[in-house]
């Protein structure tokens, strides 16, 4: 089943790119669809106790340990599920662009899905690192392909950037792997093995440990991205077309933070005493960093952007706090995230095709003509700003209430957050919709169908999830135990 | 009964989800049919609940588990207990009447559907905040309120102010709701829960450091100092007055800015075992409520007089409470949601009779054109000010009464300067809008008139329950009766057969109490009276804003303290983010990142130069390199 969940996207995308079909966007918003039916499918198995019978396992290269394991926990599901939710979300919100080369840009987000789907299931240490890889391939096309302007020099940055990052991680991944296997044994029997659970098994010195894991913090620090290593975020979410966008914020910046709960923490605990201070502190100045940065932005998407970096820092936080509450504050968070950013990069991307500008100064008074637009960008908005009862508002409590377990300083710097919040989100909301309309906004057409059906399911899962958390909570809550259990730090 | 509860907050919510999704296509009755009358079937349901309560103890209704994760296991849980019916039937009772008032007063606005939606949302939370049996529950109504007055506050959106005045309500409102939010991890940490249930029971047994108890009790009096405009946080109440004037009545003076009372009357088991928070309570209250005074008196916007004189109203009551009188404080809340509603929806028919006019400099004779009006707004007045017998009398004396028997003459003699303060701006806008001669245009005088009775007939009960509202609590010592019912009603038995706020009697002589109560009444008296000759029969008017001089032009400018915080706060929070982005963001981080490929890029062009084609050169460096390789070898 979860090959299956890898290969439905894989196979759309070369089918997109290769046949050319005429409508290349239908059949690949239908082929994401398929894979979210799938995907309601798999949970449905997995709640009714089959999580072990999901899985794919068969030898890749069964000489050097290598195989090919997919398997889904529900760390993994959760994050499955937000891919395959949000995928028939990015594509029909791409409807709204025409693109040169279409079937080549839809065929680039439906391979740039099955990738995340892989990254999420994957078993095996290397498995892991090529799926890792192999998300970024796309998701460079998109970018340089179909952005805006400088988008070359930007890419190519943010290619450069989380490459060079990937490899200081698989460096690491490669001294763990081998460390594996028993060391007396003979040269005929296989020594070393990439899988998840042999990698865990490994004990290392601190101070061994102390580089492997900072070989890990490097890719996924870049990759969430995490203060000081933040540069390339704003210039891309900024420049990379609004679909990229929406696949790099929404889904692909939740590869650091998940790398960092299955991969780098489990394979090198041991350091964990002597970095976390470090991170911890890296995580909550960057909140506070980027919060303060986004009150004065004045173009919407790079808005956004820092917004964006400021609640990373936070789910970032949480897990380096590495207890229950911090844990799972994260995963419901990098959830609930991916929803509300989703849905305000799609506000800012239609604002931006009506008016010609992402500007916040030349907007205004929108609410007036357009007020359905007003109502569902209203609660997205909220659920930004985690006001209770929206999907935001029990991540960012469980997230606080972690950080404040580990130190109660720190949780209140991070606390800042839900004022700095506020204070940039009600102002861009203020500029955008508020105050006497323009010539061009009094012009401003409301949401068609299409774009009502989108905000609508987005502004919808905003406020079921805030009144049910415990639905996602509960997916998750039997494999954060056992990830805590098997960790000892 | 207890499958009703969860209707007393649920009505407004469906009233809101009908209303905000098809209000635009129903009629305008229909509409204010929907939002007043989801909200008499949650003061039918809320009077239920009373007689129950009184009958058979506190209800715990849960509905489902929000969160559960690692211990911290939160309900979707009600409570009703004592306190927290006391509020509900104040919420419902008054909240109703503002609605149907509202009917008249909305009625020629188009956002009228909308009005009605965000209303009944209000209520919701509102009711959410005192029905939650944890802090959790508590903190949604908390932020929902809060919310909902930004919502309302902008109501009229097309003005960039108003919306700037939302936007700054809501930034404070969460400036205080990071306190509360810190204080909920503290009391978790602590108690191992967030139910009032656990943690109530747990509180006398428990052994902790008393500088916790005193944290919990300081970073919750944060969120109330937000939420009910205490000093540092109070000035967004008066901007807030840009919202339409019934949710003035409703959210910025009867319910929501009460919650930090409640939440501090809630949590009278902690607050008890904290003396420094306590007296801390009591130095911002008693504070605000003067500074606030002071304001008041040189403000000629109807409405912001009104709102400065909620601010030090709020004060009193948390002086009330940091003086260990928690009764006392919800019974002035009690009384101040009869007449501060009154006052402020008299306002608002002064302002829909006037078109839209709010200064009192324009106004003048308004009580020929407007009996009904006149007549409830003088009786609000003297509520207000502690005219004898009526019910801000003796909420007001009570306050007084503890303050010095807990807290000496000198605390008494400040809360009476608040007391007194308060009767000379009332009764300086009361006789400058109804006396005197008509000062508006001649459009306004034509246009003038009294409202119709779906507005007065709300004015005409809050004027009865402003009037008779102190027989709720009557001093012992008056012989009137048993006396003191409210206090007899919140000493009942709540959560574990607990009392939820154990009596607390005054040990004071009773001549004493009758000489306190003689002066701050007699001071009341004086100034009602003195300022009829100074403002009716010297005909003396309020000056314009600049040719204030000395005090009056500091209270009349609030003391420049919005000048003060936009200078501390907002603008350097401004240029700190401009600072940060360009020095830090772009300069410095993300030229480093930059300088590091160039670098690279300029070394690949020096190695470059290596592969020249020559082969000597290689084979020099094939030399040079194994003779290296031996080297280490031996070394």
């Amino acid at each position: 089943m979860s090959l299956l969940l890898l290969l439905i996207p894989l196979i759309a995308a070369g089918f997109v790119l290769v046949a050319r079909p005429s409508n290349g966007r239908q059949i690949a918003l239908l082929f994401t669809l398929a894979n979210l039916a799938l995907t309601a499918y798999v949970v449905m198995a997995f709640q009714s106790g089959g999580g072990e019978a999901l899985a794919f396992r068969t030898p890749w290269v069964p000489n050097a340990g290598i195989s090919f394991s997919l398997s889904l926990d529900g760390i993994s599901l959760l994050l499955v599920v937000l891919t395959n939710l949000l995928a028939p979300i990015i594509v029909l919100s791409s409807f709204g662009r025409t693109y040169e080369h279409e079937n080549r840009y839809y065929g680039m987000v439906l391979m740039m899905l099955g990738a995340l789907n892989g990254v999420f299931m994957a078993e095996d240490g290397l498995l892991f690192y090529v799926f890792y890889e192999l998300a970024l391939i796309p998701i460079y096309f998109i970018c340089a392909i179909w952005g805006g302007q400088d988008r070359i020099r930007v890419t190519l940055k943010f290619f450069i950037y989380t490459f060079i990052g990937s490899l200081f991680m698989l460096m690491s991944l490669i001294y763990v792997y081998l460390q594996t296997g028993d060391p007396l044994a003979g040269n005929d029997v296989i020594r070393h093995s990439f899988l998840w659970r042999d990698l865990v098994a490994v004990p290392l010195s601190p101070s061994t440990a102390w580089w492997v894991m900072l070989g890990f913090f490097v890719a996924f620090a870049v990759k969430m991205p995490i203060f000081p290593f933040h540069t390339w975020q704003p210039d891309t979410y900024t420049t990379a077309p609004t679909g990229g966008t929406m696949l790099l914020s929404g889904i692909m910046l939740k590869m650091g933070v998940y790398g960092v709960i299955r991969w780098m923490v489990p394979l090198a605990p041991e350091a964990m005493h002597t970095l976390v201070p470090t991170f911890m502190t890296l995580a909550v100045v960057g909140i506070v960093y980027a919060s303060i940065i986004a009150v004065k932005q004045s173009d919407f998407k790079r808005l956004i952007a820092y917004s964006s970096i400021a609640h990373v820092g936070l789910i970032a936080a949480g897990v380096f706090a590495w207890n229950k509450t911090g844990v799972q504050g994260s995963l419901i968070q990098m959830f609930n995230h991916g929803i509300n950013v989703v849905g305000l990069f799609f506000v800012a991307d239609l604002i931006e095709r009506r008016l010609g500008t992402r500007s916040l100064a030349d907007m205004g008074g929108i609410a007036k003509s357009a007020p359905r637009l007003a109502t569902l960008f209203m609660i997205i908005m909220l659920g930004a700003v985690a006001v209770p009862l929206t999907n935001g508002f029990p991540g960012e409590f469980l997230l606080l209430n972690g950080i404040w377990n580990y130190n109660a300083w720190m949780g209140a710097v991070a606390g800042l957050t839900i004022i700095f919040g506020a204070v940039y989100m009600l102002r861009a909301y203020g500029l955008a919709m508020f105050g006497e309309p323009n010539e061009a906004t009094a012009q401003f057409a409301d949401l068609d169908t299409r774009e009502l059906t989108i905000l609508g399911v987005l502004a919808f899962l905003v406020l079921v999830l805030g009144f049910f958390p415990q639905t996602i909570l509960g997916l998750t809550d039997q494999s954060v135990n056992a990830i805590l259990g098997a960790v000892q730090i | 009964m207890n499958t009703l509860v969860p209707f007393i907050p649920f009505l407004p919510l469906i009233g809101f989800i009908i209303n905000g999704l098809f209000g635009k296509q129903l009629s305008k009755n229909a509409v204010g049919l929907i939002g007043s009358g989801t909200l008499l079937g949650s003061l039918i349901l809320s009077v239920a609940c009373f007689n129950q309560i009184g009958a058979s103890g506190p209800i715990q209704v849960n509905l489902y588990q929000f969160l559960a994760v690692d211990g911290l296991n939160v309900g979707f849980g009600f409570l009703v207990d004592q306190l927290s019916v006391w509020m509900m039937l104040i919420i419902t009772g008054v909240g109703f009447l503002i609605h149907v008032y509202s009917v008249g007063y909305m009625h020629d606005d188009d956002g009228f559907y909308k009005f009605f939606a965000y209303l009944n949302l209000f209520v919701f939370s509102m009711l959410l905040l005192v029905m939650g049996d944890n802090f959790m529950m508590l903190f949604f109504g908390w932020e929902g309120v809060g919310l909902c007055s930004y919502l309302l506050i902008g109501f009229w959106y097309e003005n960039r102010s108003y919306g700037e005045a939302a936007r700054k309500a809501f930034i404070m409102n969460r400036i205080g709701d990071l306190g509360l939010l810190l204080g909920m991890f503290l009391i978790y940490q602590t108690f191992g829960s967030l139910n009032y249930a656990e943690i109530f029971a747990k509180l006398p047994l428990i052994r902790v450091e008393p500088g916790v108890i005193t944290a919990i009790c300081m970073l919750l009096f944060v969120g109330a100092m937000g939420k009910s405009a205490q000093i540092p946080l109070y000035t967004w109440l008066p901007d807030a007055m840009a919202g339409p004037t019934p949710v003035s009545a409703l959210i910025h003076a009867a319910t929501m800015v009460t919650a930090g009372v409640y939440l501090v009357a809630r949590c009278n088991g902690l607050y008890a075992m904290s003396h420094e928070a306590s007296e801390f309570i009591a130095i911002i209250g008693l504070t605000t409520s003067i500074v606030a005074a002071l304001i008041g008196l040189r403000q000629n916007d109807i409405k912001k007089v009104l709102a400065y004189s909620t601010v030090s109203q709020l004060g009193l009551m948390f002086l009330a409470l940091g003086m260990g009188a928690y009764t006392t404080a919800i019974f002035h809340v009690t009384t101040h949601a009869f007449f501060k509603a009154l006052l402020f929806l008299a306002a608002g028919s002064v302002i829909h009779g006037m078109g839209g006019e709010q200064d009192i400099r324009n106004m003048g004779g308004l009580r020929k054109a407007m009996p009904i009006t006149f007549w409830v707004f003088l009786i609000g007045t003297f509520a207000i000010s502690g005219f004898p017998f009526l019910s801000g009398f003796f909420s007001k004396d009570e306050i007084f009464a503890y303050t010095y028997a807990h807290g000496g003459i000198i605390w008494w003699a400040l809360g009476a300067l608040s007391a007194t303060l308060t009767a000379v701006y009332m009764s300086r806008l009361l006789y400058v809008t109804f006396f005197g001669d008509f000062r508006g245009t001649h459009e306004q005088e034509h246009h003038l008139h009294e409202s119709p009775l779906v507005m007065t007939a709300p004015l005409m009960v809050l004027a009865v329950l402003s009037v008779v509202g102190g027989l709720l609590n009557l001093p012992h010592f008056m012989g009137l009766g048993e006396g003191e019912w409210l206090a007899h009603w919140f000493g009942g038995n709540g959560l574990n057969n607990m009392p939820v706020v154990p009596m607390n009697p005054l040990h004071l002589e009773e001549s004493l109490e009758w000489g306190l109560m003689a002066i701050t009444t007699v001071l009341a008296l004086i100034v009602l009276l003195g300022s009829y000759f100074i403002y009716q029969r010297s005909k003396n008017l309020p000056v314009a804003d600049e040719a204030q001089v000395g005090l009056s032009k500091l209270f009349a400018h609030k003391f420049y303290v919005d000048e003060i915080y936009n200078f501390l706060f907002v603008r350097s929070t401004e240029k700190l983010s401009k600072l940060l982005h360009y020095y830090v963001d772009v300069w410095a981080l993300d030229g480093l990142v930059n300088g590091v490929g160039k670098g690279v890029q300029s070394v690949g062009a020096q190695f470059r130069k290596l592969q020249n084609g020559n082969i000597e050169y290689y084979l020099i460096g094939m030399v040079a390199g194994a003779i290296l390789l031996v080297l280490t070898m031996f070394l």
